[in-house]
């Protein structure tokens, strides 16, 4: 139990009592803390031992993307400063309106002023044999989802008896978890409530493809099991097993408390426009309440509700007109929109398009020049548009033909522009669904200070639970503020918030060791990574501490893990390093037998001037490499972010213009350079007289000898942007054009970012940087020479020849072969 | 023990935590075994449902593969393709005992034809 107790000293302000902690309950109290955050001493009930949270983001947490704490609306801070007293996990059993007090299950009794009622709704439980069978559950808060991860846990099957929005959230939470999930629904379509057919039946057929049963036209009979659930067994007589039964039919306000209290209940609590029922010293507001005939089961109604509920507790009434709704969201990873009356009729026209090539389906429905419903599924940009339009009854005659492309195409001109798709927006329109953020909002928001993404999610919330409109909120920060907009750092990945450069400076400021120590301490909101961290983390330890860090495989691509280059159908090719270019009769017939002995099917000359053998299966390559090890070549590191190639031409030896030793000097900075692992791959050339002929100003580092020395040049790309080097000095000798480039190397190994080449990092660091450190500053030069060949010590074992002798066996041989037919049933292959 | 409902591999430490490793069907695809950082076996056909890739060959994070190939992210649980990309693998039921890993030979026929 979770209660947060406050010590009044005498306060004589007017007792709120609040019964209900969940989502319309506290932005009640929100919207009153904003008008006037003196007027009450407020004490909030709840039935669930927890602080307010978002319950419609429950589905999420089932589908393992987000945390409780991620859901978390106010925590136990906001009703510390705020002086509110919480008293959750002791439900309200009992209100006597005449003494004004409450009182809960454990006996607790609390007087109040005004009493407002927030008790949301319950699940609808059918009323079938066997509904109270342990394993038999609902879909409404924190406990029902634990029991859901613990029984996917246990695997096996699950019934989801619904195929409304809730139940579809539910069935595929399970089956992302796991389960094996039917779902039974009553209705000849999904959600019958929120789309049309042709849309119910697209969703349908797209969770069958997800590996999910869906069974319509359904009727539960009765439940079966002997002490728990077993099964569910239809009215037809099909039984369907199951280990877990999930009621998602439907909700009912939850009205038991204020009909026991006297007060007029119909569908539910029956409220004024103030939100006041029919006693005056009792609100209710929510779910729970009946408004003018209509009850409401969605989020947006809650947020117009205690808006109007707390104009009246001020003394400012403004007053509840109803509310329009409109359904958006995410089935399965299916966006699918609704809003209106889409069951068509006497003077409806309909409007559709399809596209079945990109699974979109969209139909919007006009009476009388006016647009009376919408349904979207597959691509719901324009549905806030639609419904702006909707609530306000817009003449469309004008839009009509155009109507159905969307906001950009029928307003004209803005066709590929989603700026003006939001400029065009009323204030009115709203932004976030999940939070009841209005465009208006947002911009005065922004206007007041917050110039970032993170700022507005900060402080009116817009965009901050589930994200899916941050490219609204984008643009209208883009629009509100031009170019004074503050992006935030751009992260490496999804699990963290850190950019590179950040995470680099904290791993050397930290002296940090390890892939989990960075994680732990950057705080990582991932268990262990994703595949653009994990190699990036790994690179940035291995760069930090030469032979201390030991390299993790399973964090490296699979090319740098089985040391060759995997092609599309899944064997690899395999590159020899062949020293500046250069080789031999004895490596070339090793290079032949190779081909020859292990059937590749094609073999290649490289633009890096190496042979590269093709279609070599992963359980060949240890052998392949023993023989090519045999002839005295290495690794070609083709495979790796790491030194590729030094290419050259044949120079002054053969050569009638050749100035220098080119191909000489290539052999001595591949021998050099070898085996050193980068940001990117690296690419060296030497041409040996400025005709240029082994192409050195499009490689990361290129050498172009001249009669008086050699002229060095950096950060060229032959790739998709071709960029041409950058000349940043020249030297007379041989040995300090190697410096000079071991130096580079160091430099762009230490403060380049994982899988940025050399060309886009001068971009952005500019090649007068480089020239300063490598250039200028003579010590600096030494000792980033220095700390390359400290490195380099560790980093010229050929991995090839540890795997040919066994290392990491694992990597090659499959764990076991299973014969279906035969004598041997199963051999197991050890390692 | 390997019996007619169950093919037994071998031993879960065979399978590098965060890694994998692949069983051979004679006349089919294989089959590759996966460890999660906490400890969970899966198996699912050895093939993304993109550009048939070898899934045993790529990274493994959370509950996920990313093909070597593309960076598509498979679910090991449900061999669905995660995010904006849309595609299933099979999967082969799995349990431990005593150590050994055990996949399901019917599964194994029906992934692997």
């Amino acid at each position: 139990m979770e209660h947060i107790h406050l010590t009044p000293e005498v306060d004589t302000r007017e007792h709120l009592v609040v019964i209900g902690n969940g989502m319309a309950g506290c932005r009640a109290v929100e919207e009153l803390l904003a008008r006037d955050p003196a007027r009450f001493r407020v004490t909030i009930f709840g039935a669930e031992p927890r602080v307010n949270y978002n319950r419609i983001m429950l589905s999420p947490v089932l589908a393992g993307e987000k945390s409780f704490d991620d859901i978390v609306i106010n925590g136990t801070e906001w009703y510390a400063a705020n002086g509110i007293a919480l008293i959750a996990g002791d439900p309200v059993a009992a209100i006597d309106r005449a003494a004004k007090t409450v009182t809960t299950r454990s006996g607790l009794t609390e007087s109040y002023d005004r009493l407002l009622i927030a008790t949301g709704s319950d699940p609808f439980i059918i009323p079938v044999p066997g509904k109270d069978l342990p394993g038999v559950i609902a879909f409404r808060d924190m406990d029902d989802v634990d029991t859901m991860l613990a029984a996917a846990d246990a695997g096996g099957d699950a019934v989801v008896i619904g195929g409304g929005l809730l139940g579809l959230e539910a069935a595929h939470g399970l089956s992302l978890r796991g389960m094996k999930v039917t779902v039974i629904h009553l209705m000849p379509t999904l959600m019958e409530r929120q789309l049309d057919e042709a849309a119910g039946w697209l969703l349908k057929q797209a969770l069958e493809a997800r590996g999910q049963t869906i069974l319509t036209g359904a009727d539960t009979a009765e439940i079966v099991g002997d002490g728990k659930v077993e099964g569910v067994k239809l009215k037809d007589g099909t039984l369907i097993p199951a280990s877990l039964v999930v009621m998602a039919v439907g909700i009912r306000p939850s009205t038991q408390l204020a009909r026991e209290a006297g007060l007029a209940v119909g569908r539910g609590i029956q409220v004024d426009d103030h939100m006041v029922t029919s006693d005056p010293a009792v609100l209710a507001v929510g779910e729970c309440v009946e408004h003018d005939g209509q009850v409401y089961g969605l989020v947006a109604p809650l947020w117009d509700m205690c808006r109007s509920l707390a104009d009246g507790l001020v003394e400012k009434p403004s007053g509840y007109r109803g509310s329009v709704t409109s359904t958006k969201l995410k089935v399965s990873g299916i966006d699918v929109f609704s809003a209106g009356d889409f069951s068509g009729g006497d003077g409806c026209e309909d409007i559709v398009l399809r596209d079945a090539s990109r699974g979109v389906y969209k139909r919007v429905i006009v009476r009388d020049n006016r647009i009376v419903g919408a349904v979207l599924y597959g691509d719901t940009a324009d549905g806030s548009w639609y419904f702006d339009l909707l609530k306000k009854q817009d003449d469309v005659s004008d839009l009509r033909d155009l109507l159905i492309f969307g906001q950009a195409f029928a307003s004209g001109g803005g066709a590929a522009d989603p700026k003006a798709a939001v400029a065009a927006l009323s204030d009115d329109a709203e932004i976030c669904g999940c939070n009841g953020v209005t465009k208006g909002q947002v911009v005065s928001c922004i206007a007041k200070g917050a110039h970032s993404l993170d700022a507005v999610r900060g402080t009116c919330k817009a965009s901050a639970s589930c994200g899916s409109c941050t490219g609204l909120v984008e643009n209208l920060l883009a629009l509100t503020l031009g170019d004074d907009v503050q992006s935030g750092p751009k992260t490496m990945c999804k699990c963290t918030s850190f950019g590179h450069d950040d995470v680099r400076r904290e791993i050397v400021a930290q002296a940090m060791r390890s892939i989990p120590e960075v994680m732990q301490k950057l705080h990582w909101t991932t268990p262990d990574g994703c595949s653009s961290c994990r190699p990036a983390l790994n690179y940035y330890l291995l760069c930090v501490l030469p032979g201390e860090y030991v390299d993790d495989q399973q964090s490296r691509f699979v090319n740098e893990r089985m040391h060759a280059n995997i092609q599309k159908d899944g064997t690899y090719s395999v590159v020899p390093r062949m020293w500046g270019g250069l080789t031999s009769p004895r490596e070339l017939r090793a290079i032949a037998d190779v081909v020859e002995k292990y059937d590749a099917p094609m073999i290649k000359v490289t633009g890096g001037q190496r042979l590269d053998i093709f279609g070599i299966k992963k359980e060949d390559l240890p052998a392949v490499w023993a023989d090519l090890n045999a002839a005295g070549m290495v690794s070609g590191h083709a495979y790796g972010k790491s030194l590729r190639t030094v290419k050259t031409c044949v120079g002054s030896e053969w050569c009638r213009f050749g100035t220098q030793d080119s191909t000489g000097l290539g052999v001595k900075v591949e021998r050099m350079s070898w085996g050193s692992w980068m940001p990117h791959k690296f690419k060296i050339a030497v041409s040996g007289c400025p005709r240029n002929c082994a192409e050195a100003t499009i490689k990361d580092f290129g050498i172009v000898c001249v009669d008086s020395g050699y002229e060095l040049h950096v950060g060229g790309n032959g790739g998709i942007h071709v960029r041409v080097t950058d000349l940043i000095c020249k030297v007379a000798t041989e040995q300090e054009a190697m410096d000079y480039c071991a130096a580079f190397i160091q430099l762009y190994r230490e403060e380049a970012r994982y899988l940025e080449r050399t060309a886009p990092w001068i971009e952005r660091v500019g090649v007068d940087y480089v020239k300063a450190r490598i250039v200028d500053d003579e010590s600096g030069r030494e000792a980033l020479r220095a700390r390359f060949l400290f490195s380099q010590s560790f980093s010229q074992d050929d991995p090839w020849a540890q795997r040919a002798e066994g290392a990491e066996a694992e990597h090659h041989a499959p764990m076991a072969r299973f014969i279906p037919q035969g004598r041997a049933f199963l051999e197991e292959i050890g390692a | 023990m390997t019996t007619a409902e169950w093919l037994d591999i071998g031993w879960v430490d065979q399978i590098p935590v965060r890694g994998s490793r692949t069983v051979q069907v004679e006349g089919g695809d294989d089959i590759a075994v996966f460890r999660t950082a906490e400890g969970k076996v899966f198996a699912l056909l050895d093939r993304c449902p993109h550009k048939h890739g070898r899934l045993s060959q790529g990274i493994v994070h959370g509950g996920a593969v990313a093909c070597p190939l593309h960076n598509w992210r498979i679910s090991l649980s449900t061999g669905e393709a995660l995010g904006d990309d849309k595609g299933c693998t099979p999967t082969v039921p799995v349990k431990i005992d005593g150590g050994r890993v055990l996949i399901c030979r019917a599964g194994t026929l029906k992934a692997a034809a």
